[in-house]
């Protein structure tokens, strides 16, 4: 039964609704750190990374803090103090320990800081799991699993828009459609691709 | 004495005109030349959200000049406290402030218009335009300026907005404001969907590519 809604949100964030196709979300690093397929994958990976755990982390703020005060209304606030300075942490932290990784992920962590598609998923949580939620430890499962998937789709999409934009380089664009319109035109093509999976019922 | 007294009055009124001159000219740069969508493409996810019609671009819009000429305002005057190593943190707290501000307004006067942004209201608080100002801007210079910056820079997002919202309203939804513009013509669902929007803002992109060009050019 829970396994089974898990399956749905999976699918639905990965392919449906995916975030940066169907929902416009995290469009700068999408048109940004697309053109070469490397930085794309570490973005991605980045992102999912931030994506489950700010999940997880404003999950708790919710539950503990918000629920027990009713403060809902400090949701942006708190929920984007809490993102940013996870996300610092977490720059700091790999610095500290790790100074090779910290070259290779470094630059997009403190890029994603305040990343639409970070955010996105915390208010998306909150807006349907979090609100109504009457059981916290299945509201969290449902939670981590769709910020874990959201950011597996975003990866997915930044992985597949690289491949081409690196193939596109050798093409003979039109001198105003270069960079960034040819970018967006593309995107629309994917983006019509995926509304194929809108068919999909469970 | 005389003399000085109608100088100093001369000289008070030129700078006076000045000011009234650099005010506009913050005002009407955020509109043209660095529009913030179609030159220099920040919090494009916003505007390609929620131009789905123009009333919900407008609203967008408003929304979102209100942050930002809002923020602009208490960073200015903030601005020679803040140390600079936590000065994001710290813009990022009174944009956010701002944010809730309309959010809940939004829900108490304009209900259907929040429905239809959905997410996108606590989202102007990532907006890469509203951040982006308070640290170009509004960070470096005087209350007034700020002001008339956050309301330029809004008026250029609003316009955006309601120039893609109005072209996906017109071919996607054969309207206008909700009025039908042309009878018998067959509207493409498409370009009310995502992909629409993507298509519709690629190629706004690529026309401003053109004629700026052509306008070096020549």
């Amino acid at each position: 039964m829970e396994l089974n809604q898990l399956f749905v949100i999976a699918i639905s964030v990965i392919f449906i609704n995916n975030f940066i196709l169907s929902k416009f979300l995290g469009l700068c690093p999408f048109i940004g750190v697309s053109k070469k397929t490397e930085p794309a994958l570490y973005m991605g990976l980045a992102v999912t990374f931030v994506m489950t755990a700010s999940s997880l982390i404003t999950w708790a703020v919710y539950i503990f803090l918000l629920k027990p005060f009713h403060i809902e209304y400090l949701r942006t606030l708190s929920f984007i103090l809490v993102i940013a300075s996870f996300v610092q942490l977490i720059e700091m932290f790999i610095q500290k320990f790790s100074p090779a990784l910290y070259r290779v992920f470094g630059i997009y962590l403190a890029l994603i800081t305040t990343n639409c598609a970070v955010f996105g998923v915390a208010v998306l949580n909150s807006e349907m799991f979090l609100k109504t939620a009457d059981n916290p430890a299945r509201a969290l499962l449902f939670c981590v699993t769709q910020g874990f998937c959201a950011g597996v789709g975003f990866t997915l999409v930044l992985l597949f828009m690289s491949g081409i934009r690196e193939r596109l380089e050798l093409c003979d664009v039109p001198r105003p459609m270069k960079g960034m319109a040819i970018a967006f035109i593309v995107a629309s093509l994917m983006s019509m691709a995926f509304m194929g999976f809108a068919g999909f019922r469970f | 004495m005389l003399r000085d007294y109608a100088r100093t009055i001369f000289f008070e009124r030129s700078r006076e005109e000045h000011y009234m001159k650099k005010l506009l000219r913050e005002f009407s740069k955020g509109i043209f030349i660095e529009n913030p969508t179609f030159r220099l493409a920040l919090g494009l996810c916003p505007t390609l959200a929620v131009s789905t019609s123009v009333v919900n671009g407008f609203g967008m819009g408003m929304a979102a000049t209100f942050v930002l000429v809002g923020s602009n305002i208490i960073v200015s005057c903030v601005r020679k406290f803040i140390p600079s190593k936590i000065r994001i943190p710290c813009f990022i707290v009174i944009i956010a402030t701002f944010v809730t501000i309309v959010e809940l307004t939004m829900k108490a006067y304009f209900p259907l218009l929040s429905k239809s942004l959905g997410i996108f209201v606590p989202l102007i608080v990532v907006n890469c335009i509203v951040l982006g100002r308070a640290e170009a801007f509004a960070s470096k210079h005087s209350v007034a300026n700020s002001v008339f910056d956050g309301l330029g820079m809004g008026a250029g997002f609003t316009l955006a907005l309601v120039v893609i919202s109005a072209i996906r309203e017109a071919l996607g939804n054969g309207t206008f404001l909700g009025l039908t513009i042309l009878k018998g013509f067959d509207p493409a669902l498409l370009f009310i969907l995502a992909p629409g929007a993507l298509l519709v803002i690629g190629i706004l992109i690529g026309a401003v590519n053109y004629f700026t060009e052509k306008q070096h050019g020549a």
